[in-house]
């Protein structure tokens, strides 16, 4: 397997062929906040939160490839910056309300804005009008905590096989949608494996019935259904 | 109408409110009114939330008495699963209430009210405050303080160390008491009964000394209402909803809280943001009712714990069977402290405080459903209604500090007829009058209220509405 040299943050090291700045990066043990990264499922590099510098120009090290003679910086001021007005534009885009959310202290979300210390919003808020739904009997999905990162859409699509999720309008009336936009409950796809829930980076799709700060995302099962069918391990 | 004293706002009680007197142009006391500018639309944020998240929603809007909410709005939701939770859900939902009553009843006495008493209305405003008490009297102080930690305590040991926002939910609760937390409270229950008892025989010293505030701040008449056990004892989560007459008859006595409606109808007046709830078939000023501990010391027959019944029996001894000096809310409170106080002695070794079935199951089997519980300051009601689903539709809270509205403004007005005769407020006066609401104890803003002297305005008013005089107090 050939492998490429690249320099990260003024150190060398190695990526294998194939591997993004991001893998290599974390392999090299080197953390890049992401957020709508999912390891297991495709990337799509909608957050852009994982930008790092590439040769002084920015790129979202989750999409891009690690290449021969790159020389990256995961951490500069401009990057810090610009992390941090990402994370306000989500909060502001959408009606986060922590202290009575679902997720609260198990969101990576709110996580983010802790680590990248956002105290206060600079913008805005749109404080648009969401939908909750309840219909399904074992989930529900709230628009006010959704940040457009689709890794349900991608989980149920890629995991599952299911394809239950689908984004649907533009730009900041964009959100994701079950079946072509019925009722969750009506959904004649979606097989209530539950693995949309614990993708959810945020209290957007949880647990039917959980109360404030009750909805933890089951990361781990997730990890471990992934790493099963990516190592085939139920294949006859 | 005349001069108008404005004071503003209220201090040590836990928020902004103002007060305002209307003097006839001889200096006599004309009306009075007291501003209550909270309480505005919490029930529209509720809308369309799952009723699950009702619990620690309502518990932070309301962020006075969090764990009132919580019991009150769990209820709404057992009764929109149209469920019977779990008995040990029903005992731990019964410990943290008491643990609520003894921490807000001892910050009420202790905190907010204990320098007025204690060191006398007239005292330096500047060392009227709970540091002021304690230098003057260590072991009153220091007392109190332990006391409402042995409250939090449990309320903590039970819901988690920042109170959780959510450990009551529809169907039961999150979490039991743990083996440690179950030692830690048995441990310092002789310290907090004896904190209690002090704190009584401190009350009773006071009566006579007070006599002249007690025959005017919020001495009338009115209707009393709350939850009293089927067996007729004091209750503070369940029950029967009582309204008694001024007398003590009882005109309402209803197993569920549901039918709330058809007695208590809501007015809101113009200038306060509060809903003022009264009696429905004896309208205004006749429906005006009283929540609270003299209210559920006037509906019950009898305490239930023995200490707490002995004082139940002298205090009716001194105060008649129906008490309607509202500065005897100080006393009805300490009473329930200590019967708080023997309640959670026991409960305390209840194996089902640690049992792992703690909730039930269930979806969406109505979609309507009332919540009843008995908040420190009064009963407190959430009811809700919901869609197939279990969004909230629609949300009406009715809680103690509302119901008791009328009679605060009745108290105020009685205060300032008995001591204000002329355009200027003596020092005494003002703290007379906030007394006279502070004994009710509303839950107004924040309670870092306790720890000081708080600004304060004083405008006077002429016949055409300027200001003639404006004192300021930081
Ligand atoms: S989803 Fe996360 S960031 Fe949004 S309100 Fe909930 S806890 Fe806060
Ligand atoms: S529902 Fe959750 S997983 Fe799906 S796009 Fe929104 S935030 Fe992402
Ligand atoms: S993690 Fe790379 S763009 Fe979202």
């Amino acid at each position: 397997m050939a492998v490429t040299t690249l320099r990260l943050n003024g150190a060398m090291i190695s990526a294998r062929e194939g591997q993004t700045i991001l893998e290599a990066a974390r392999e090299a043990g080197t953390r890049i906040p992401t957020l709508c990264h999912l390891d297991g499922v495709s990337p799509v590099g909608a957050c852009r939160l994982c930008l790092v510098e590439v040769n002084g120009r920015l790129m979202p090290s989750c999409v891009t490839k690690a290449a021969e003679e790159m020389d990256v910086r995961t951490d500069t001021e401009q990057l810090r910056e610009y992390r941090k007005m990402i994370v306000e534009l989500l909060f502001a885009e959408r009606n986060h309300v922590c202290s009575v959310c679902v997720a609260d202290g198990h969101c990576e979300l709110q996580n983010l804005a802790e680590e990248l210390g956002v105290d206060h919003i600079r913008f805005d808020y749109l404080a648009p009008e969401c939908g909750v739904d309840l219909s399904h009997d074992r989930y529900g999905q709230d628009d006010n905590r959704c940040i457009l990162c689709t890794r349900c859409v991608r989980v149920c699509d890629e995991v599952e096989g299911a394809h239950t999720w689908d984004v649907a309008g533009r730009g900041a009336r964009s959100r994701v949608i079950t079946d072509l936009d019925r009722p969750w409950g009506e959904s004649s796809t979606c097989t209530s494996c539950g693995k949309c829930v614990m993708a959810c980076p945020t209290g957007a799709l949880f647990h039917r019935g959980a109360s404030v700060a009750e909805n933890v995302h089951d990361r781990a099962m997730l990890r471990f259904l992934i790493t099963a069918r990516e190592e085939k391990r139920w294949t006859v | 109408m005349g001069r108008r004293i404005v004071i503003d706002p209220v201090t040590r009680i836990e928020g902004h409110a103002k007060i305002s007197i209307f003097l006839n142009d001889d200096h006599s006391v004309a009306d009075a009114r007291f501003h209550v500018a909270e309480f505005r639309g919490f029930e529209r944020f509720c809308e369309g939330r799952p009723l699950w998240e009702m619990p620690g929603l309502t518990a932070r809007i309301c962020g006075i008495c969090p764990v009132s909410h919580l019991m009150a709005s769990a209820k709404a939701g057992d009764a929109i699963l149209a469920v019977k939770i779990p008995p040990a859900a029903e005992t731990l939902r019964r410990l943290m209430n008491l643990g609520q009553i003894v921490q807000s009843h001892a910050l009420s006495f202790f905190h907010l009210s204990g320098p007025d008493l204690l060191l006398g209305f007239d005292a330096d405003p500047a060392g009227r405050n709970v540091f002021g008490l304690a230098r003057a009297n260590r072991e009153a102080a220091l007392r109190g303080i332990r006391l409402r930690q042995f409250g939090q305590e449990i309320i903590e040991r039970l819901g988690g160390r920042k109170i959780h926002p959510s450990w009551c939910v529809p169907g039961g609760v999150r979490a039991a008491l743990t083996v440690e937390g179950r030692d830690r409270i048995k441990a310092r229950l002789p310290e907090a009964e004896e904190a209690a008892r002090y704190a009584l025989g401190l009350m009773k010293g006071l009566l006579d000394r007070f006599a002249d505030e007690a025959s005017c701040f919020g001495n009338f008449p009115t209707l009393y209402c709350g939850l009293v056990a089927p067996d007729g004892s004091w209750e503070h989560y369940d029950g029967r909803l009582r309204l008694s007459d001024a007398q003590g008859n009882i005109l309402v006595d209803s197993p569920g809280a549901d039918v709330y409606r058809e007695f208590i109808a809501e007015v809101i007046q113009p200038d306060s943001y509060l809903k003022s709830p009264y009696y429905r078939p004896l309208g205004i000023p006749g429906g005006m009712y009283r929540v609270g501990p003299i209210a559920r010391l006037n509906l019950c027959d009898r305490m239930g714990t023995p200490l707490a019944d002995a004082e139940l029996t002298e205090y009716r001894q001194r105060g008649g069977r129906i008490v309607s000096s509202s500065f005897w809310y100080h006393y009805a409170r300490l009473i329930e402290i200590l019967a708080s106080i023997e309640r959670i002695g026991r409960l305390i070794d209840d194996p089902d405080l640690r049992s792992d079935r703690l909730r039930a199951e269930a979806g969406i089997n109505a979609t309507e459903g009332v919540g009843v519980s008995e908040a420190p300051r009064g009963t407190l009601f959430h009811h809700y209604q919901v869609d197939r689903d279990g969004l909230i539709r629609s949300v009406n809270l009715i809680i103690a500090t509302g119901q008791n509205n009328l009679a605060m403004n009745a108290t105020v007005l009685q205060i300032a007829r008995r001591y204000i005769t002329g355009p200027t407020i003596p020092e005494g006066v003002l703290n007379r009058l906030e007394a006279g609401i502070r004994a009710f104890d509303p839950c107004l803003s924040c309670s870092t209220h306790a720890l000081g002297q708080m600004p304060m305005v004083v405008r006077l008013v002429g016949p055409d509405g300027d200001v003639l005089h404006e004192e300021r107090r930081d």
